[in-house]
């Protein structure tokens, strides 16, 4: 099995984010990298300062948007990117925290904002290999 | 998916016939070509459109359609609040009113020609662009309740630009029924210093040159002529209208099946209109709409000032500001009777034809303006409405170039510098703070924006009025 991994698939006019763990809270934590990946290389964020989400959801699929749409609230109103995340996942919560640094335009050299988490192309299912896969496209 | 082929009614008409759970047809407006290049999901969710109560007539996919979230971007669709007709969140989208308004300076081309890279630097300077940048205005509780009441109106209000220009503004700049009541705390939160910022992705704001006139009498109309210098503004509400849309997509997805709702897709959420919930994403949704003018009126006079810091006594006059991303109540004949309806434009220009009374009395006789963005390096295109567009598709055209290529693709096939330099020696100033912003933009990434408005012409959603070209552009 892979190790947990994120990557971007393709919409014609926006971006799909994808998480890859070995359980459902590391394919979360793994789309919220790639969700960072669109503005900037996370590479180039300091997790020196954390904030705390709570979300519920009746289902996986509803919880992952309702999760990057908190980090993306996060992101525009403390103008944060993050780098780092943990996730927690108990039926209908999700309990998350998510270390990040002030965004710094020239360092990060951000590409875009992003304006939400959609319901397109919108997974989170365990594959045949045991691996959790977390998605959806996001609207840029 | 067989079922789903469009089979060609006209020139540039096509379309899905209606069948088992569609009761009525999906319609595209596209030429074999534009047809041919349309990802297959344009026309699946535009079916699934089809499958949502009360929709009249029929859903629209207009020449620069592409595979968008639920709704197509660049579809049209219609709902009769009597006949158990719903709003749809997703079918309005996250940028709540993103739209373009053009500008009419009185400057010549000999005038600007030595003062270019001063007026690029001047306007990248003065437009606050891109992520984390923040407005020049910040808003408290009482100010943010005002300017969602008021919208352009509270704009001029508070000195920025005129009442001249409001006549030029949909809905005369202030949308009626907006609740702002209806805007949650978090929305407003991610407002509070956005107000008066151009945003990024593909908004952008442009100094453009008129380069070709195709309808002399409506040009005149318009105050355009060959050769005369424009400006454009693309943006829309920024994180306010982002944060109602994901807000209410999530409420409306929840409570589909307690209004008996089945969603062929859950990005199509939606309530019918007279519902609780529709309602209050109605007022919500209206409130948005006056963020948007709002901030598009802010730029406005900041690029107004801007000019006047090179050019002393510089006059941009607004020749229209119209949305692209909407839900509003209409009246249209249907069948030859007039119906009240709520008509989604998701990534589609509203277009008026002549004599319609919404329109103010200079613009009466030509049409409304109808402004057609184009990618950094291409033209633009201004048309008018014109009363064909109303038994077509509620009185809708195109609203762009459309995307051909995903961001990633078009990162990997440019990089920023290389767009920027290719631009600057075919003599378009390009200012943006990201590089890669600008790659994942760059006019190859685009639909030809040209056959797009074509088919717009050709099939009567629009007619052509004038060719625009950029000459500096301010880049998200």
């Amino acid at each position: 099995m892979d190790q947990a991994h994120w990557e971007h698939f393709q919409h014609q006019a926006d971006v799909g984010v994808r998480g890859i763990g070995t359980s459902m809270a590391e394919a979360f934590e793994q789309a919220a990298l790639a969700l960072t990946a669109v503005v900037t290389d996370p590479r180039r964020v300091q997790p020196r300062q954390a904030v705390e989400l709570d979300c519920r959801a009746p289902d996986p699929e509803l919880l992952l948007v309702d999760w990057l749409n908190g980090l993306i609230y996060e992101m525009a109103t403390r103008r944060l990117l993050f780098s780092r995340f943990r996730v927690d996942l108990r039926g209908e919560t999700l309990q998350g925290t998510a270390w990040g640094e002030p965004l710094d335009p020239r360092r990060h050299r951000p590409a875009v904002e992003v304006k939400g988490a959609t319901y397109t192309e919108l997974a989170v299912r365990q594959r045949d290999d045991g691996c959790w896969v977390a998605q959806c496209v996001v609207d840029v | 998916m067989n079922d789903l082929r469009p089979r060609r009614l006209d020139d540039c008409i096509w379309e899905i016939p209606a069948a088992g759970d569609r009761p009525v047809p999906v319609r595209i407006y596209a030429d074999r070509e534009l047809l041919d290049g349309m990802d297959a999901k344009v026309f699946e969710q535009a079916a699934n459109v089809t499958r949502l109560p009360g929709i009249v007539a029929a859903c629209h996919a207009m020449p620069d359609a592409h595979w968008g979230y639920g709704f197509p971007i660049g579809g049209v669709a219609a709902f009769d609040p009597d006949r158990g007709g719903v709003i749809s969140a997703g079918g309005v989208g996250f940028d709540i009113a993103c739209g373009v308004r053009t500008l009419v300076t009185d400057l010549t081309p000999e005038r600007i020609a030595g003062q270019r890279e001063r007026l690029a630097d001047e306007l990248f300077h003065s437009i606050p662009a891109g992520l984390g940048s923040t407005g020049h205005l910040h808003l408290d509780g009482k100010a943010m309740e005002a300017m969602l009441a008021g919208g352009a109106r509270w704009a001029v209000e508070r000195g920025y630009g005129s009442e001249d220009d409001l006549a030029r503004i949909e809905e005369n700049g202030c949308m009626a029924g907006a609740r702002p009541q209806a805007v949650s705390r978090r929305a407003r939160e991610r407002q509070r210093d956005e107000m008066g910022t151009l945003g990024s992705g593909n908004h952008y704001l442009e100094v453009q040159q008129v380069d070709a006139i195709h309808d002399p009498a409506a040009a005149a109309a318009y105050g355009l002529q060959e050769g005369g210098i424009l400006v454009s503004i693309h943006c829309g509400s920024r994180g306010l209208g982002h944060q109602i849309g994901t807000e209410f997509l999530k409420r409306m997805v929840l409570a589909a099946g307690q209004y008996g709702i089945r969603l062929p897709d859950r990005e199509l959420a939606c309530a019918p209109l007279d519902s609780p919930l529709g309602q209050e994403y109605l007022g919500a949704m209206r409130a948005g709409i006056n963020c948007a003018m709002a901030n598009r009126q802010i730029l406005t006079e900041l690029t107004r000032r801007a000019f006047s810091r090179v050019f002393p006594g510089a006059q941009l006059r607004l020749l229209y500001d119209v949305s692209h991303n909407t839900c509003k109540e209409e009246t249209h004949r249907v069948d030859g009777r007039p119906r009240r309806l709520f008509v989604h434009r998701k990534g589609a220009t509203r277009a008026f034809g002549p004599g319609h009374p919404e329109l103010p009395e200079a613009l009466r006789p030509a049409g409304q303006p109808v402004l057609i963005g184009g990618s950094m390096g291409t033209a633009s295109f201004i048309l008018r409405g014109c009363g064909e567009s109303e038994s077509l598709a509620f009185s809708s055209a195109c609203h762009g170039a459309g995307r051909a290529m995903s961001r990633r693709a078009a990162t990997r096939s440019w990089r920023g510098r290389q767009v920027v330099d290719e631009l600057a020696a075919r003599g378009i100033l390009i200012r943006s703070p990201s590089l890669r912003g600008v790659a994942e933009e760059a006019p190859g990434a685009y639909k030809d924006v040209a056959a797009v408005v074509e088919v717009a012409h050709r099939a009567g959603l629009a007619r052509k009025v004038a060719r625009v070209r950029p000459l500096i552009c301010i880049k998200g």
